[in-house]
């Protein structure tokens, strides 16, 4: 059965093996040009980076996004889908091998090549910007942290189950479904979707988040921002560490409950709108104001998904879909014994 | 009589409508056996659920001794050669063998290869590039090298044009007579049937209507002609099939044990064409004698016309 897998994947495996191989060459020539920058100091190697290096980190990331989505849909949805689509699954299942082994096997071979695809992509991605995601520093010159919802999903071993679990997901609509193209379009959405309730909802509770009242100074903030009337709004700070993952941050009163803040703030901070306050340069014109909210004892409730997390979260998110994984295969397994023919 | 295949109250539903229906059957092993019926009667129906593709809504189904596709033993036991004799159409005949010798423990290699051989198969060929004739003698090939107890095949010549049929056809019978394997084949062209069995299986409307040897079945019907007559004045041994009138003339189907005495028929044999399709124009045997009733009357508009 493997055989017959192996044989009709081939040249699925032969086209992503040259798609990986043409992905590595190019950040092979110009990762190493990064490490050197990252080597002649660390802080500033935002300053240095021209528009091409950004281009190829955005471009990395991107990718490392999209391969699982294209592997479900190109790989998984047609598994089932064609074989029931042009009849050959009556001449499959009618060979000595049991329905339930040839839906394995399949699966099997499927995933264990998308693991390699997405696996060498991620690697030589997460490669090439080691020496960027490493490097920690206020602004990071706009590029997202490796923790952030935008990158922590292209890093370490998370994207490897996403390919699994885009597979199953394909393979069981095509089974479903029937058809190869409607299983197709499906398995994109959903998988879309996934991606979006997981960063949203359900990563800031997989790991107890850390929970820190932070006083409001200029070292620690982050940002004022106004409402649609011109007063001040809302106050954000940053965490000692600027890795961190903040997931949410309130204003606190004397008493410890959530507050508004006071309509003085406006008078005395609202002069130019400025949304974000970088550091000691700026703030002049608000430190009497934040010294006068902390007098009056304001500080700011953060949540926060710490910097050091980074790994315990990727384990427990890869745990969560190869879970799922596990499950829709289960499904998928008895679909095809109990309503398939 | 062993039976290769034995069902009992066999059903299967789809929805609301029964394809299949109280199917209670014995096809003996070491046989021939055709399957005949209108496109729709439930033939496909029957032989996906001996080949295991489908699973019984009622009843139960046996085949070589096992329930359809319950284990890799049982599978092997049983060759399937779908209607349209599906094959992957990116894989070469080449790689169809190999999928044959990979997926089955009883694969005969040598079979098979002299089969393709014969057949004029080029090995490289793509199966989607294969003629229709050529792609099912492909399937067969696959199906016989499996070496299985039963072979089942669905309208295996369906698509075929009359020279691939006879071809076909041909080269099955000779592989029976080589394996001495029970055959199980389904076509709603029974001149296509009449040459290769010597069993027979006759669905209607989801039904069996009728079931048995072909040569028993030919040796105790007759047609029966003569001057018009209502039935009700035959022996009782004489059990009509079917009845035709004209305004001078009766033509009755019969089935007897006995020979038929009376001087004032002419008595002519049938051939298995004949036979299969007096019982398909038979209405069903809950409302029996229908059509002899109305002959019996002599009502003119209750007529039966080809």
């Amino acid at each position: 059965m493997i055989w017959l897998s192996w044989r009709q994947f081939r040249l699925n495996a032969m086209t992503a093996l040259v798609a990986v191989a043409a992905v590595a060459v190019v950040l092979a020539i110009t990762g190493p040009r990064l490490a050197d920058l990252a080597a002649a100091g660390a802080a500033q190697v935002f300053d240095r980076l021209t528009p091409a290096d950004i281009t190829l980190f955005w471009a990395g990331l991107i990718l490392v996004a999209v391969v699982p989505a294209v592997i479900g849909a190109f790989w998984g949805a047609p598994l089932v889908a064609r074989e029931l689509e042009a009849g050959t699954h009556r001449l499959a299942w009618t060979q000595s091998v049991t329905r339930t082994r040839w839906l394995v096997t399949k699966l099997a071979v499927t995933c264990a090549a998308a693991v390699v695809a997405v696996g060498a992509t991620t690697l030589a991605v997460s490669w090439w910007s080691a020496p960027l995601d490493g490097v920690v520093s206020a602004t990071r010159g706009s590029l997202p942290g490796h923790l952030t919802p935008v990158s922590f999903a292209m890093r370490g071993v998370v994207p490897v189950a996403y390919a699994v679990f885009a597979v199953v997901l394909g393979v069981t609509l095509g089974a479903v479904l029937r058809r190869p193209i409607p299983a197709m379009a499906l398995t994109l959405a959903l998988y879309v979707a996934v991606q979006v309730v997981v960063p949203l909802w359900v990563r800031p509770h997989l790991v107890t988040p850390t929970t820190a009242t932070v006083v409001i100074g200029t070292d620690t903030l982050d940002g004022i921002s106004l409402d649609g009337s011109g007063k001040v709004g809302s106050i954000t700070v940053h965490t000692a560490h600027r890795g961190d993952w903040i997931l949410s941050n309130e204003t606190l009163d004397a008493k410890g409950a959530v507050a508004t803040l006071p309509v003085w703030l406006t008078d005395c901070a609202g002069g130019p709108p400025t949304t974000a306050v970088d550091g000691a340069v700026q703030a002049e014109p608000v430190d009497p104001c934040l010294e006068r909210l902390t007098a009056e004892g304001y500080t700011q409730r953060v949540v926060y998904q710490p910097a050091e997390s980074f790994w315990t979260l990727q384990w427990a998110e890869t745990a969560l879909y190869l879970a799922a994984s596990a499950l829709l295969a289960g499904f998928c397994v008895w679909w095809t014994r109990h309503r398939l023919s | 009589m062993t039976a290769v295949l034995a069902t009992d109250t066999l059903g299967k539903r789809y929805g609301r409508r029964w394809a299949l229906k109280d199917c209670t059957l014995q096809i003996p092993a070491g046989r021939v056996t055709g399957l005949v019926g209108q496109n729709g009667a439930g033939k496909s129906t029957l032989l996906n659920l001996a080949a295991g593709l489908l699973r019984p809504t009622t009843g139960t189904i046996e085949v070589c001794g096992g329930r359809p596709a319950s284990d890799p033993d049982q599978l092997a036991k049983v060759g399937f050669v779908a209607q349209d004799t599906p094959t992957y159409a990116g894989l070469s005949v080449r790689d169809h063998l190999r999928l044959g010798a990979h997926l089955n423990p009883r694969w005969d290699d040598d079979l098979a290869r002299s089969r393709v051989d014969r057949l004029g198969l080029d090995l490289g060929q793509r199966a989607g590039r294969l003629s229709g004739g050529q792609r099912a003698q492909l399937a067969l090939a696959l199906g016989l090298a499996k070496r299985p107890e039963l072979l089942i095949l669905d309208e295996p010549v369906a698509s075929l044009d009359p020279f691939a049929r006879r071809e076909f056809l041909q080269l099955l019978m000779e592989a029976v007579a080589e394996q001495e394997l029970s055959v199980v084949l389904s076509s709603h062209v029974v001149s296509d049937l009449e040459r290769v069995c010597d069993h027979v299986v006759v669905l209607v409307d989801s039904e069996v209507r009728l079931a048995g040897e072909v040569e028993t079945l030919l040796d105790t019907h007759h047609r029966l002609t003569g001057p018009r007559r209502g039935t009700h004045s035959l022996p009782a041994d004489q059990q009509v099939v079917s009845a035709r009138h004209t305004d001078r003339q009766s033509t009755l189907v019969v089935r007897t044990e006995r020979p038929v005495l009376d001087p004032s028929w002419t008595v002519t044999e049938l051939g298995l064409e004949d036979l299969v399709l007096a019982y398909m124009e038979r209405p069903a045997p809950d409302r029996p004698g229908a059509p002899a009733a109305a002959g019996a009357d002599g009502s003119p508009t209750l007529e039966v016309l080809k």
